[in-house]
């Protein structure tokens, strides 16, 4: 059996409920790839991991996982991913989000949960549009483009997701596409065995909604795009301000320690029962 | 025979509810401040870690359900505590824990609005959004405490009935009672009832987690106890997937229904007050309750016979109860810090048994025994 049906009929629920929603050529599926593949390295048990999303395209992902999957309400994944890994730390919780999810309905939970550094993974899909709802633009969706809500051009600046997570306090930050599958591997391993908050932005295209409106070609001509368009973090260190126009930098932006907020308020279990503050 | 042990204390209608969530179980909470509601956050930020629980401020109402469900689906009794406007964005969140059948209790010490309203004076204006305040057909259990006591017992109750039917629960405090002090009689720790959801004992294989029984409420396994399965706000079939089958939704959404409706005797709790020989009963809930009860004493002492019925249960609405009133009274007083909320449901129930009357205050203020006795002379 090759390597990857192995891991399809370990992590899939594939006798359940497939075929899945998505559309052929779709970016969400290589995502997927990588998560399992990294889950599958990391050695973290199926009963241990709860895969927590939001609404969406990608936010249908849990239900095709054998994990522990919450979908829940529009924006707030991260909210009841917090509760469960206050109430149970022993649960390793990944929260798998698009871009409209986790920084526009979302967006204030997702500063929050960075600022806080809960122990989670988070996991987003960036593919610059709603597409679930048949493509309408989001908070990364470039000036300029145009969407079925921006039927002239769009005249709202983008969010950096990443960067907003490094600037909120996430303590690993990477960014990958879907076009760089062995870098997207590598992201999503880190970014699940680090202690923290932690984020992997996943840029990816919409050829059904976005790439169609905008001109963009098929799905292959889209993840072209992704390869001419990405810098990785080195190489973008050695360039000039200018070249790196139009670009965007893959790889990690940030690894740091920082106060992790399970292991801070079980120094509060302690102050409350009378043991020293020192 | 064990000896009672009592334990007076005199406590906040907020402190008593903290103390009967803590009895009941509870070990965790998330909020976000809101007057008049505040208290309860503040005395569970000292109390919860004491005994490993934890306590976390949110950064919303709507961040603060979310967190509590996500707790309870850990396996962790869990509350929040609110006012009107925090209750509001709870809503979204309210409709998650309904169809995914989470339990959580919801605190909502009512203040007036609409809005931002009037923090912070005492109102009964949220009855009707605790019924029908999230979108969508569903069911939903509300507690009315109008003591300090009740709020103790309410609360425990109130996780008891999450607990066994899977459902939130709302505690619909009003400011009066929320704020009042009162002395209160905490029997001894083993007399009280305390309820947890029942867990599958089937293997993880044979684990259907929302399997119609006779019951309406299917087992729940914790996320991380070996049963793998899925939770969804979508409408989902017996295995937890989404699902757009008719013949999938109907017995689902019915199930809901049925699982509360079917225990109605259990759930719905009030109290009959010298109604026996009245000719007119006062229908009151919350700190109403208690100058209904003062007005019905003044009024016997005046020869008008009066009696009272307390709904501490508000939802689902005590029909049998309220029926039973308008059968053998000729005249309803239903006065309440709303514009009618509830006596539309009695006048929705009256089949031309009695005449129901309304006394309405909308003013910030609450209503006197004076006011209730003033409308019995009125109207009798």
């Amino acid at each position: 059996m090759a390597e990857i049906t192995k891991l399809i009929h370990k992590y899939l629920r594939h006798d359940k409920k497939f075929p899945h929603v998505w559309c052929p050529g779709c970016g969400i599926g290589i995502m997927l790839g990588a998560l399992i593949r990294a889950i599958d390295r990391t050695g973290y048990t199926k009963d241990e991991i709860v895969m927590v999303s939001g609404i969406g395209c990608t936010g249908r992902l849990p239900v095709y996982v054998d994990f522990n999957t919450l979908h829940t309400t529009h924006g707030r994944a991260l909210t009841f991913a917090t509760g469960i890994k206050l109430a149970k730390p022993s649960l390793k919780v990944i929260v798998i989000m698009g871009d409209g999810d986790a920084v526009a309905i979302g967006g204030n939970h997702f500063i929050h949960a960075a600022r806080r550094n809960i122990d989670l993974t988070a996991v987003i899909l960036n593919n610059s549009v709603y597409g679930m709802t048949g493509g309408q633009y989001s908070p990364t969706t470039p000036y300029g483009m145009k969407s079925t809500t921006t039927p002239y051009s769009n005249v709202e600046q983008a969010f950096k997701i990443s960067e907003l997570a490094v600037t909120a306090g996430a303590v690993f930050v990477g960014r990958g596409t879907v076009y760089h599958a062995r870098l997207l591997d590598n992201l999503m391993e880190k970014a699940f065995l680090k202690v923290g908050f932690s984020v992997v932005e996943v840029i990816a295209h919409c050829h059904t909604q976005y790439g169609r409106l905008n001109r963009m070609g098929s799905a292959v001509e889209m993840m072209q795009w992704q390869r001419d368009h990405a810098v990785t973090v080195e190489k973008a260190n050695q360039m000039k301000e200018e070249e790196l126009k139009d670009k965007f930098r893959i790889g990690v932006l940030v690894d740091r320690e920082l106060p992790v907020y399970q292991d801070e308020y079980n120094k509060i279990r302690q102050w409350s029962k009378g043991v020293d503050k020192k | 025979m064990r000896k009672k042990v009592h334990k007076e204390k005199l406590l906040q209608g907020n402190e008593a509810i903290v103390e009967g969530a803590l009895r009941a179980g509870c070990r965790f909470f998330a909020g976000y401040p809101i007057t008049p509601a505040t208290e309860i956050s503040e005395l569970l930020s000292v109390k919860l870690p004491k005994v490993d629980g934890t306590f976390i401020q949110m950064e919303d109402e709507i961040a603060s359900l979310g967190t509590v469900i996500g707790a309870s689906l850990a396996g962790v009794k869990s509350m929040t505590a609110t006012s009107g406007p925090g209750f509001s964005l709870m809503q979204e969140n309210l409709g998650f824990a309904i169809i995914a059948e989470v339990p959580c209790v919801i605190v909502n010490a009512m203040r007036g609005g609409p809005s931002t309203g009037l923090p912070t004076s005492p109102s009964q204006s949220d009855v009707m959004q605790a019924r029908w305040g999230t979108h969508g057909d569903h069911p939903i259990i509300a507690l009315c405490p109008s003591t300090v006591k009740e709020c103790y017992d309410l609360t425990i109750k109130a996780f008891n009935f999450s607990e066994r039917f899977r459902n939130p629960v709302i505690v619909l405090v009003d400011e009066v009672v929320a704020h009042m002090r009162e002395k209160i009689d905490l029997f001894d720790e083993d007399e009280v009832e305390i309820i947890n959801r029942v867990k599958p004992t089937v293997p993880p294989e044979w684990y259907i987690p929302y399997e119609d029984t006779p019951r309406g409420v299917p087992a729940m396994a914790n996320f991380g106890e070996g049963y793998r399965y899925h939770v969804t706000g979508l409408t989902h079939d017996i295995r937890g997937f989404p699902t757009s089958r008719p013949d999938e939704i109907d017995p689902f959404i019915r199930r809901l229904f049925r699982k509360i409706s079917q225990n109605y005797s259990e759930i719905q709790i009030g109290e009959f007050f010298q109604t026996d020989d009245a000719d007119i009963t006062i229908i009151a809930y919350g700190c109403v309750a208690r100058s209904a009860k003062r007005a019905v004493i003044d009024a016997r002492e005046r020869g008008i016979k009066v009696g009272l019925l307390k709904l501490n249960t508000i939802w689902p609405f005590m029909r049998a109860q309220v029926e039973k009133v308008l059968r053998t009274s000729k005249t309803i007083i239903v006065p309440e810090m709303n514009m009618g909320q509830i006596s539309r449901e009695v006048k929705r129930v009256n089949k031309g048994d009695a005449k129901v009357f309304t006394l309405n205050k909308i003013d910030g203020t609450i209503i006197t025994p004076q006011e209730i006795l003033a409308r019995i002379k009125e109207v009798s």
